[in-house]
């Protein structure tokens, strides 16, 4: 083939045209796969509030339930440890809530709750997303040797206190998120609406 | 004959069978010193084979779903004819697949292999050791008991830690739902049994490819294609075959006696290949008490863990694992092989490599005081190694590198 009389200017915008176009229509053919991988509308669906029965939880105490999928934690807290709350600031990461995204309004308060006995949190650690456990009680443990109750992540660690709040030293940056919830009634907690009636 | 080398000639007019097969293995000039690390090559694409063709089988039985992946792994076991086995096979085969691996790139560490012309090599290479891991991490989730689920859920909030939503929409596109579920489970599955296997194919024969063109290192770090005969094959070369195919039998019956003492008497590996908590059924409500991932990825999660704050966890895992991919431009030595390398290079490789044990130990172990002071320590020695390697292997004295290598028949 002649190469005598090729436009190389033309020739390179034509290549360059169609290789824009291709990959524009790459672009376009690659949504539906990309999408396809979000959340499915059952999955979306499946996200009802869910109904806690309280009125059996004595003060020390906690319940776990099941909203969307996640362990969501209901406690308890006695009079003691309301009051043993705000002398543990100076050991917290973000003792006065100021990430604005793990609580909502009306539980951004030292107790971190509607009521102050009764704290919502999702059991979901905010380093990794392990289930912290509840050690309730007010003793030393292996992972604290001045523990005052609270929750220890057995993944990495991280530790938080009977508000959710987390310590320093922990590998979690962010307090345990109070998922959005309301009372029925004196004893039953909706976990997923926010407002009392809703 | 005279009939056969006639279909040969018909064939090869049309495809170049012969002339790939010399290209590849009669006439390819591998160095004739080759010792035991030389086999971990050839002992990772057997892996590779068993994983594929026991993972094949294990596919016709196995069911992807969160409802029926746990009950059909027992199926397999208890039920299907010689079901054990093949699971077995599969899974241990991906500890040794990974005991491979890891010899076959601390061979590469010793006699820089990585070194120039051999970049390219080592970067397929990085890119198969990547596709490996998401591979390994993939596989473990489909039995879908609670080790599954928990490491999944750890594993995934990694990509949590990028800031701006995008972390977050990122795991939620992964995961397919707002939590780890069913669909996460038929995705890791597709992915596990189709795109990643095709990934690693196609990525083992890039990697030959690349090797075939420059040509295997050894231990002496020589380019053995200086010096030829008058029939311009290298003087200290040998055919690849039938001599090293010969040579690697060897070194596969071996390997094989150890892998099959592992799978017949030790197939859960004392917790460290199977899992206890892998035995229960996932439970999204509740985290096992101590989780830990496998024993290969043990290095990698200390690192993750060694520090008390979540990004710079994962930026530090992260980079433990970048960094490798740039070693070819980090070694500024003017020898390849270790054994001409100053006492500076020899003594960073050996601590190196106990740092790397340790570190994968102590990944498998809970997180107390004293291991994670361990792990700090090793974490500082694994970025040392490479970060300050443009320093030592450029000021270090060197030893004089022999025109022919040593050693060898």
């Amino acid at each position: 083939m002649s190469q005598d009389g090729v436009n190389h200017g033309r020739r390179t915008l034509l290549v360059g045209a169609t290789a824009a176009v291709g990959a524009v229509g790459a672009g376009f053919v690659a949504v539906p796969f990309v999408k396809s991988w979000t959340p499915s509308e059952k999955a979306k669906a499946a996200g009802a509030p869910a109904k806690v029965d309280i009125s059996k939880l004595e003060p020390g105490a906690m319940l776990t339930a099941e909203w969307r999928g996640k362990p969501v934690y209901v406690a308890r807290r006695s009079e003691e440890a309301l009051q043993t709350l705000p002398t543990l600031n100076e050991r917290l990461k973000d003792p006065d809530n100021t990430n604005k995204a793990q609580q909502p309004a009306y539980a951004d308060n030292i107790s971190r709750s509607r009521r102050p006995e009764v704290v919502v949190l999702l059991g979901v650690c905010t380093h990794l997303g392990c289930a912290p456990k509840y050690f309730a009680e007010v003793k030393p443990e292996p992972f604290d040797a001045d523990w005052k109750g609270g929750w220890f992540c057995p993944c990495h660690g991280s530790k938080f206190d009977l508000a959710g709040r987390v310590f320093n030293g922990s590998p979690a940056s962010d307090n345990l998120e109070v998922p959005p919830h309301s009372y029925e009634s004196d004893t039953v907690v909706i976990v997923g609406v926010d407002e009392e009636n809703a | 004959m005279s009939k056969l080398n006639a279909l040969m000639g018909w064939v090869d007019d049309r495809l170049p069978v012969t002339q790939t097969y010399e290209k590849h293995m009669s006439k390819y000039y591998a160095p004739k010193n080759f010792n035991f690390w030389y086999f971990f090559g050839v002992l990772s694409m057997l892996m590779l084979v068993n994983q594929i063709l026991s993972g094949i089988w294990l596919t016709m039985n196995y069911v992807p779903s969160a409802e029926g992946a746990f009950a059909s792994v027992e199926y397999i076991m208890r039920d299907v004819q010689w079901g054990w086995l093949i699971r077995y096979m599969h899974s241990t085969g991906a500890t040794f697949f990974f005991i491979a691996i890891y010899l076959h790139m601390m061979r590469a560490l010793l006699y820089g292999s990585y070194q120039k012309p051999r970049e390219l090599i080592w970067i397929f290479g990085m890119f198969l050791y990547l596709a490996l891991m998401a591979e390994a991490f993939m596989g473990y989730v489909l039995p879908w008991g609670q080790m599954s689920y928990w490491g999944a859920q750890v594993i995934i909030s990694l990509f949590g830690v990028i800031p701006f939503g995008i972390g977050e929409a990122l795991t939620e596109w992964i995961r397919g739902d707002f939590l780890i579920s069913g669909a996460t489970l038929n995705r890791f599955f597709a992915l596990h049994v189709i795109a990643v296997p095709l990934v690693i194919v196609m990525l083992v024969v890039l990697h030959l490819l690349a090797l075939h063109e420059v040509g295997s290192n050894n231990p002496d770090g020589i380019d053995i294609k200086k010096l030829k005969d008058e029939e311009g094959k290298p003087l200290d070369g040998i055919p690849f075959h039938p001599y090293y195919t010969v040579h690697d039998m060897v070194g596969i019956v071996v390997f094989l006696m150890v892998f099959c003492t592992v799978m017949f008497f030790f197939p859960e590996g004392n917790g460290f290949m199977l899992e206890y908590a892998n035995f229960e059924p996932a439970n999204g409500l509740k985290t096992p008490e101590h989780i830990a991932p496998v024993w290969y990825f043990g290095a990698f999660y200390s690192i993750l863990r060694a520090f008390p704050d979540k990004a710079a966890g994962v930026i530090a895992m992260g980079a433990a694992i970048a960094i490798l991919f740039v070693l070819p431009w980090l070694d500024r030595s003017p020898v390849r092989s270790w054994r001409y390398k100053g006492w500076i290079s020899k003594i960073f490789i050996v601590v190196f490599a106990i740092a790397f044990v340790i570190l994968t130990w102590l990944g498998t172990q809970p997180a107390t005081g004293p291991n994670t002071l361990m792990a700090r320590i090793g974490t500082v020695i694994y970025f040392a190694f490479f970060l300050l390697m443009p320093v030592y292997t450029r000021i270090e004295k060197t030893k004089p590198v022999p025109e022919r290598v040593t050693g060898g028949h």
